[in-house]
């Protein structure tokens, strides 16, 4: 059994506009030990699919279909105190820490201890205890839980941040940007750490970015989405040496290659399509080279375009073959 | 909050109540009126007369020498002496302190109270019925002004109702039986200065309460909050108060000599012995000595308050600590 299967998931906003289908449906899984990379541009569903793994949506965000099958249980169908249970414990969320993830009123070892507590019951003295291990766990003296977030760098702060999602030894992580607004250095320290630890402690990893090229070295498997779909899906290798998708193609084309002649990347005409007006066909077309009648018309399937490799268009194995 | 860094605030604190005090002497000084004026209504004053009262409140001084007269018998504790009351200042504006802080207090505290628990719950429960009429509520009283409030007020439950009484503190002329009988009077009396005043600084507070506690929870430490598994009860206690209250202490802090100045309207309104009334007659006299003793006092009550505030948030938010 897997660890974690989405089927179908979809998950939709009900805006004063109208219904926004952020998650349309979408269908992953991911083993235990396995990291995934969710990319693609700001806007696509990535976060809110995350979210609705925790069941922690805004309130005008509902799950209106699909399964999210955690270890066989479905969390669409708990009801909220035992979807409270299940969050940290089974599923703990590595937000942007650099930013506001931290109360900053509160002392960081606290705030790591009370989810300890929250779920397993024990005396503060031992949460505290264990919070000073598990900064050693993440590189960082244990005598700083006695911190405020803002006595921390913002590395340090994230590193607290995961820290804090490990507390329960919970069996999904979730990153959502976790190294954006860090620097390069820093961030490659906090990616290094994340792959070795869900390699040590044999957990899933969902990491969430719109950079596509940190997600190689660190990543098992990468996941493309644009506009609420799952666009490819495929192991790295699959996904970097055999895309199957033109809009992965141009993303992997809109980082430069510094081994080659200086070239300023080719970026992607045209902005993603209004989410409250969906047009009819391949959500893609207007942006697409490789665009034809069908594409207008007719909303492709996402079909095996290799072993685990699935893409979700018209002229997959066109691209597939170079073009 | 290091030593340190509080005797440099009180420093701080006296420097700005000494520049206070040469503008408080300024101030007067240049407004239109003259005390003579009012003192001496009657016509047929010899100018003998109206020179020896000159004389005698020390008017007939050139400026520089009134000015330095004026900040030594500050030091010296003395204020002068108020033209309309013929007492010293401090002994006038002494027995006027405590139905002004009687009276403030209450509000105040009535205020804040309400204010806050208005504001969590409108927050709380934002977008719904409850929140759309607080808000209403809030901004209403917010922008009523204080003294048609207060008018309006005598209208109902004076005029109307007969439900208490429309001005002092006390009913005149009547002796009291017991303590309990003068406490009854007084809380009839009370009721409707109090309400006054509270009702305009609810709003503020209920208002402002509203809007920081919003965006305390728009804050991603409430999404990682909520996602350890948290009930939400506790998120907003334990995370997103502590947050939400920095803002207010500020509010608090600032609005309590506004209010000691504020309390003029309510106080002319339903006669309440207190120092916004008497700086109202002062003014309306052109009482130097008193004015510039009542300002005084206001401005140190406004210092105070924020060296108080100061210290508060030094310990309640650790970022300010060092």
């Amino acid at each position: 059994m897997a660890l974690l299967e989405v089927k179908h998931l979809k998950t939709y906003f009900d805006t004063l506009k109208g219904q926004y289908k952020a998650v349309d449906d979408v269908n992953f899984d991911l083993e235990y030990g396995e990291a995934l990379g969710l990319v693609g541009e700001s806007g696509c569903g990535k976060t809110t699919c995350a979210l609705s793994i925790a069941r922690l949506l805004p309130k005008e965000g509902k799950i209106y279909g699909g399964k999210i099958l955690l270890e066989g249980t479905d969390m669409v169908q708990l009801s909220d105190d035992q979807i409270r249970e299940k969050r940290w414990k089974d599923v703990s969320i590595v937000f942007q820490g650099a930013m506001n993830a931290l109360n900053p009123v509160m002392k960081v070892g606290d705030q790591i201890a009370e989810a300890i507590m929250l779920h397993e019951k024990i005396k503060k003295e031992d949460a505290l205890r264990r919070t000073e291990r598990l900064f050693e766990l993440v590189e960082m003296p244990a005598d700083r839980i006695r911190n405020y977030p803002h006595e921390f760098s913002g590395g340090m702060k994230q590193r607290a941040m995961i820290a804090m999602a490990l507390a329960c030894n919970p069996k999904i992580i979730i990153g959502d940007e976790p190294t954006t607004a860090l620097d390069v250095m820093v961030q490659a320290q906090i990616l290094n750490l994340l792959e070795k630890l869900r390699r040590e402690l044999n957990m899933g990893l969902i990491l969430i970015t719109h950079d596509l090229s940190i997600l190689g070295e660190t990543c098992d498997k990468i996941a493309v989405m644009y506009a609420g779909k799952i666009v490819e899906i495929g192991m790295v290798e699959d996904i970097f040496e055999r895309t199957a998708h033109p809009y992965t193609k141009r993303l992997i084309s809109c980082f430069p290659n510094i081994s080659k002649d200086k070239v300023i990347p080719a970026g992607i005409e045209g902005i993603p399509q209004n989410m409250l007006e969906p047009q009819p066909g391949c959500s893609f077309y207007p942006r697409c080279h490789l665009a034809t009648d069908l594409c207008k018309t007719e909303v492709p399937t996402s079909i095996e375009v290799g072993k685990k490799h699935f893409s979700a268009c018209h002229r997959a194995s066109e691209v597939l073959n170079g073009r | 909050m290091h030593k340190g860094t509080i005797a440099k605030k009180l420093f701080y604190a006296f420097v700005t109540i000494m520049i206070v005090l040469v503008f408080n002497y300024i101030l007067f000084r240049v407004l239109p009126g003259d005390p003579l004026a009012m003192m001496m209504r009657n016509p047929k004053a010899t100018p003998e007369m109206i020179e020896g009262i000159k004389h005698f409140y020390g008017l007939d001084q050139p400026w520089h020498i009134q000015f330095f007269t004026y900040f030594k018998n500050m030091f010296a504790g003395d204020f002068g002496t108020s033209f309309v009351f013929k007492a010293p200042v401090i002994q006038v504006v002494a027995g006027r302190i405590l139905p002004t802080v009687l009276l403030v207090g209450l509000a105040e505290i009535i205020a804040i109270l309400v204010g806050i628990v208005i504001g969590v719950l409108a927050a709380w429960k934002r977008g719904t019925r409850l929140d759309v009429g607080t808000l209403g509520f809030s901004l209403i009283t917010y922008s009523v002004p204080t003294f048609w409030l207060g008018m309006i007020m005598i209208v109902i439950f004076c005029v109307g109702l007969h439900l208490f009484p429309t001005s002092g503190m006390f009913t005149p002329g009547k002796s009291f039986i017991s303590t309990g009988a003068m406490l009854h009077d007084l809380v009839k009396h009370m009721v409707l200065p109090v309400l006054t005043m509270s009702l305009v600084l609810i709003g503020e507070y209920a208002l402002t309460m509203r809007n920081t506690l919003i965006d305390v929870l728009s804050e991603d430490y409430i999404t990682t909050a909520r996602a350890k598994g948290f009930r939400e009860r506790y998120v907003l206690t334990k995370h997103a108060l502590p947050n939400a209250m920095l803002p207010m202490i500020t509010i608090i802090a600032i609005n309590f000599g506004f209010i000691v100045a504020g309390a003029i309207q309510v106080e002319t309104i339903f006669s309440w012995p207190g120092l916004g009334r008497l700086m109202y007659e002062a003014l309306s006299a052109r009482d130097y000595p008193l004015l510039q003793g009542i300002f005084l006092l206001v401005t140190v009550c406004v210092i105070v308050a924020n060296v108080l505030a100061d210290i508060t948030y030094a310990y309640i938010d650790p970022r300010v600590k060092n």
